[in-house]
């Protein structure tokens, strides 16, 4: 194995951790600010991906489809969270985890009713569609390297939105007492619309953004949903910084199981032993990293709530 | 579980007399997958199916087609609704092997007879073979067994495989390994549903190989071969057909163009039967068949050339129709091996572009006459 | 709105007409309609397993799935080493495949109890979302190994040829089954109602409603929660040993975090908390899904929308529209 190699699998690693971040941002938003275990969250990244595939598909322009995923995913957002969202911030979490999981199946559904159950086509941007050549003669796709300057200026954004600005700090206020902010004057009932909104937008975003390099099809948000779980939950719920840096080691540890297990495992097992019991590691590696951070943290790394 | 009887009133003057010499009615049960993902394969062999009974003109054949979700408990209990409930005579749909096993082996038990459109289990090959069952379309071994066979004929000398970690993705590398005769520069499994391919390409480049076979079905393969195309590795893919079918191409793109895949049709097959299939398809369906369409197709006539022989009521007669397949293939000629599944050839085809649509192109052939590696356990 | 029973009428109403349905559909000849009971009662069980640690101790774990699969599969892997006559071990000691149900039951009961209680000792260090993002977590490693040890089938599962037996009684007739695995539904039953009003279900829901008060008291909530998460985990897993013999099939589905969601579902749909909730609401889900099922394949859709309507404005399910909020005596 070489140092290329090597390097190459990390700079993965990092990539694939801005990318468990991009899907991972809107659901600690809404969780940290609003205490809404929001299920749907997969459903608004499918939302967004097809959006992004149908306006693509119709204009010839990935960037208008881009930007009406956006806005697509954000007024839903806002039209879910006043008509159903609202009731659920009294609740206990099963009911919010039940009403957002009917959630889910209706827009499973109702997106195989619109758009049918074959997968849509959406490719990259002409100008990002094939490798670049970094420094050190690496060639790395260009799309990937987009997608991780785009999750990096989310995390500046969202950061600088919490700390600098007004909106942010309504909302780190509400994150820590609820009812002195009502008390206080401030719409309660808009901020909360604004900021389901913003992390569905964020949802819908990260669906087009990825989607053009998976595939659009029911049922792309599943997977995500489970690991924007696992991210947030090993991050700190409600901590921008604490899912960023989950998700970079999320990246990383998955990577770096998938390409060092079998063939660690084939020094002291045989060769194709190793590699089916190397890759089923693999798959539970994430599950395990959850499950040892949460009983040495049980409130994750960096709970924004300690 | 859409429930679809389709009862056949006679469109058409019926001139074959042959056709109703044997007038026993047959109802089938089609317990297929319609909905979740992966749906787009149950859908086009219902399609497939239902094309060529429309097309018999018969109204002695009674479908009724249940949707089982992608689920096995749900299969079984569609199977039993429609065996002890609805009293089917010959059960069909099933696309996953998974479903497969936990139906098939229950529904042959009871005396039912199973045609399966797709679904290819090795152990329903070998030691687990049956009379009542027949298999229409291949062992799940076949296209990658071609597959190997054609990357040896072709030059390939070192291959890097790669497939999820569950029981087809590693029956898929086993039989491409049985018929490479190169190297192999390394063997993958990746996670069942993973999405993000960049380590395995990573791998790809740094191994040296000089071409890559993945079987990736449905979602998986469609995000796999767009990464690939974005990372610049210049290694040729070749796969099953599976990862290529018309669904499948159209969501993917420019990055499949070229890839090579092996399958037992292809819409440019040479025959009168498949000329007026993918004709009449497209006709009825506003979209180009898949080879999941043709299967379903192929399954539908072979019923219909067997109950033209003998009657339902008369299940060894029936069986012996059956096995003899005297029907019109879109593969050309057809016939079944010992253990009720198909001896075919395995073509190659390769990913074109005809005006806006992708598509495959016959290429060439793989494997002549070919039988699957699990006919010497049949003890029938 | 007004009460019009009281639970406790209504739960031996509900329980003589699971029974007598599938008794009048087994002398019209609709086998079929018994082996829909039978699925709905084996479901049943699966969420008073869930309840108990969910309804009455306030656990919502969204893992069960995992103890569901583990009592199948035990099931499966037992009965499949009989099938082919080969020992489960020869070392330290000999353990034959069986195809007893009591004794596969015994088996799924305690492989389901130790997996409920090292999952439960780490899970309940933690609370709130934690929680049920680590139950989900355990289920889902099991479900990936499962699938990918090729040992019993992986993904394409095991398939049981004949139903297991179980003595004097024709296990293959679909009324005998249903019948067996009514009985033990309502065995578990009448037990759960005993635990509730018995010391260590006072208890348990004391933990529920104010942990700090329970300590004070000098219990140990820690290991109240702890012994519920283990029953509940025995029940659930008695449920998947009764479902492998059902299907005559086990495969990693049994596993999945869906059926963990499912489970849920039922508690919600007929009342959380309430000793037949899970039994209304497993009905409710298996006749949504075979009747709206039938007319088509979104039915999901309006599952969801059911569900939804459900926990916006029947808070209490389906025995709370009918019998009113839970009665203190």
């Amino acid at each position: 194995m070489s140092i290329a190699l090597f390097l190459e699998q990390i700079l993965n690693g990092l990539q694939l951790g801005v990318t468990l971040f991009l899907m991972a941002a809107g659901l600690t938003l809404i969780f940290g600010v609003m205490g809404l275990i929001n299920l749907a969250h997969g459903s608004l990244f499918m939302v967004g991906g097809f959006v992004c595939a149908a306006i693509a598909a119709a204009t010839g322009s990935f960037w208008l489809g881009l930007a009406a995923s956006l806005v697509a995913a954000a007024a839903l957002g806002a039209i879910v969270e006043i008509v159903v969202i609202r009731r659920l911030y009294d609740r206990d979490h099963l009911d919010q985890v039940l009403a957002t999981f009917a959630l889910v199946l209706m827009f499973s559904e109702g997106v195989r009713f619109i758009f049918g159950s074959f997968p849509l086509y959406l490719d990259p941007p002409e100008m990002l569609a094939g490798p670049i050549t970094l420094p050190g003669g690496l060639p790395y796709p260009a799309y990937r390297l987009a997608i991780i300057l785009a999750g990096l200026l989310i995390a500046v954004g969202l950061g600088l939105l919490i700390s600098r600005t007004r909106l942010g700090m309504q909302i780190r206020a509400g994150e820590s007492d609820r009812e002195m902010i009502a008390a206080l004057g401030v719409d309660i009932r808009f901020l909360y619309t604004v900021v389901f909104a913003l992390g569905a937008a964020l949802a819908g975003f990260a669906g087009a953004m990825i989607g053009a390099i998976q595939s659009v099809q029911v049922g792309m948000g599943e997977p995500v949903l489970i690991l924007a779980f696992v991210v947030i939950v090993i991050g700190g719920i409600g901590s921008i910084r604490g899912a960023l840096v989950a998700a970079l080691i999320v990246g990383i540890v998955d990577t770096m199981g998938r390409f060092l297990l079998p063939s660690l495992l084939a020094n002291v097992m045989e060769a194709s032993a190793a590699r089916g019991v190397g890759s089923a590691i693999a798959s539970m590696l994430i599950y395990l990293l959850m499950a040892v951070v949460l009983v040495f943290k049980p409130k994750g790394l960096f709970p924004a709530n300690a | 579980m859409k429930k679809a009887v389709i009862a056949l009133a006679a469109a058409t003057a019926l001139a074959a007399g042959a056709a109703q010499a044997f007038a026993d009615p047959v109802k089938v049960g089609m317990i297929t997958t319609l909905s979740g993902g992966g749906a787009s394969l149950g859908i086009d062999v219902r399609d497939g199916f239902e094309l060529a009974l429309k097309q018999s003109g018969r109204d002695d054949i009674e479908l009724i087609i249940e949707d089982d979700a992608r689920k096995p408990d749900l299969a079984v209990q569609l199977s039993d609704k429609l065996i002890q409930s609805d009293k089917v005579d010959v059960m069909t749909g099933i696309i996953w092997s998974n479903l497969a096993m936990a139906v098939i082996p229950g529904a042959v038990a009871q005396d039912k007879i199973y045609l399966s459109p797709n679904a290819g289990p090795s152990a329903l090959a070998g030691a687990g073979c049956n009379e009542n069952y027949f298999n229409v379309a291949w062992q799940n071994d076949n296209l990658h067994e071609a597959m190997g066979a054609h990357a040896s004929s072709a030059g390939y000398e070192k291959a890097f495989i790669l497939a999820p970690n569950y029981p087809a993705g590693q029956d898929a590398l086993t039989g491409f390994k049985r018929f490479f005769k190169g190297e192999i520069a390394n063997e993958l499994y990746t996670k069942l549903g993973q999405t993000d391919y960049a380590a395995e390409i990573a791998e790809i480049r740094a191994s040296g190989a000089d071409s890559v076979f993945f079987f990736l079905p449905g979602g998986m393969g469609i995000a796999f071969m767009k990464q690939y195309a974005g990372a610049g590795v210049d290694v040729p893919l070749l796969g099953p057909a599976f990862s290529f079918d018309q669904a499948i191409l159209q969501a993917v793109g420019d990055a499949a163009l070229g890839v090579k895949n092996t399958s037992q049709w292809s819409k440019d097959l040479d025959n009168e039967t498949n000329k007026a299939f993918v004709e009449s398809f497209q006709a009825e369906y506003d979209r180009l068949p898949s080879l999941y369409a043709s299967q379903g197709f192929d399954t539908a006539n072979l019923l219909i050339s067997a109950m033209d022989a003998a009657s339902i009521s008369d299940k060894d007669a029936f069986r012996a129709a059956l096995k003899a397949a005297n029907f019109k293939s879109t593969r050309g000629d057809f016939k079944f091996g010992p253990n009720n599944h198909p001896i075919q050839d395995i073509y190659v085809r390769e990913v074109i572009k005809e005006g806006d649509v992708f598509t495959n192109k016959l290429v060439g052939v793989a494997l002549e006459d070919h039988a699957d590696a699990y006919a010497a356990d049949c003890k029938m | 709105m007004p009460k019009l029973i009281t639970e406790h009428r209504l739960n031996i109403i509900l329980a003589l007409i699971l029974l007598i349905g599938p008794l009048v559909a087994h002398y019209a000849e609709e086998p079929f309609l018994v082996t829909l009971a039978t699925r709905a009662t084996i479901l049943a069980l699966a969420g008073v397993g869930l309840n108990i640690a969910l309804g009455l101790g306030g656990l919502v774990s969204f893992g069960h799935a995992a103890f569901f699969g583990l009592g199948g599969y035990a099931v499966g892997i037992l009965a499949s080493h009989h099938q082919t006559y080969q020992p489960l071990m020869t070392a330290p000691f000999v353990i034959n495949g069986t195809n007893q149900m009591l004794i596969l039951w015994m088996v799924a009961i305690i492989v389901s109890g130790i997996a409920a209680l090292l999952i439960g000792a780490l899970s309940l260090r933690t609370s709130g979302v934690y929680f049920i993002m680590i139950t989900l977590a355990f289920a889902q490693m099991i479900y990936y190994f499962a699938i990918s040890w090729p040992a019993y089938g992986g993904e394409d599962g095991l398939s049981i040829y004949v139903r297991n037996a179980f003595p004097g009684i024709n296990t293959l007739r679909p009324l005998d089954f249903f019948l067996l695995c009514y009985a033990v539904l309502i065995v578990v039953l009448i037990a759960q109602w005993r635990m509730t009003g018995a010391r260590f279900g006072v208890a348990l829901q004391a933990v529920r409603q104010n942990e700090g008060r329970v300590a004070a008291l000098g219990l140990s909530p820690y290991r109240i929660r702890l012994a519920a998460f283990v029953i509940s985990g025995m029940v659930t897993g008695l449920a998947g040993a009764l479902y492998a013999d059902l299907n005559r099939f086990v495969s990693p589905t049994m596993l999945s975090w869906h059926l963990s969601g499912e489970i849920m579902v039922f508690i919600i749909l007929g009342g959380v908390a309430r000793l037949f909730g899970p039994v209304v609401g497993a009905c409710l889900f298996v006749l949504f899904e075979h009747l709206f099922g039938s007319f088509t394949n979104h039915w999901q859709f309006f599952l969801g929308a059911a569900l939804l309507a459900v926990v916006l404005f029947a808070r209490g399910g389906f025995i709370g529209l009918v019998a009113g909020r839970v009665e203190h005596d």
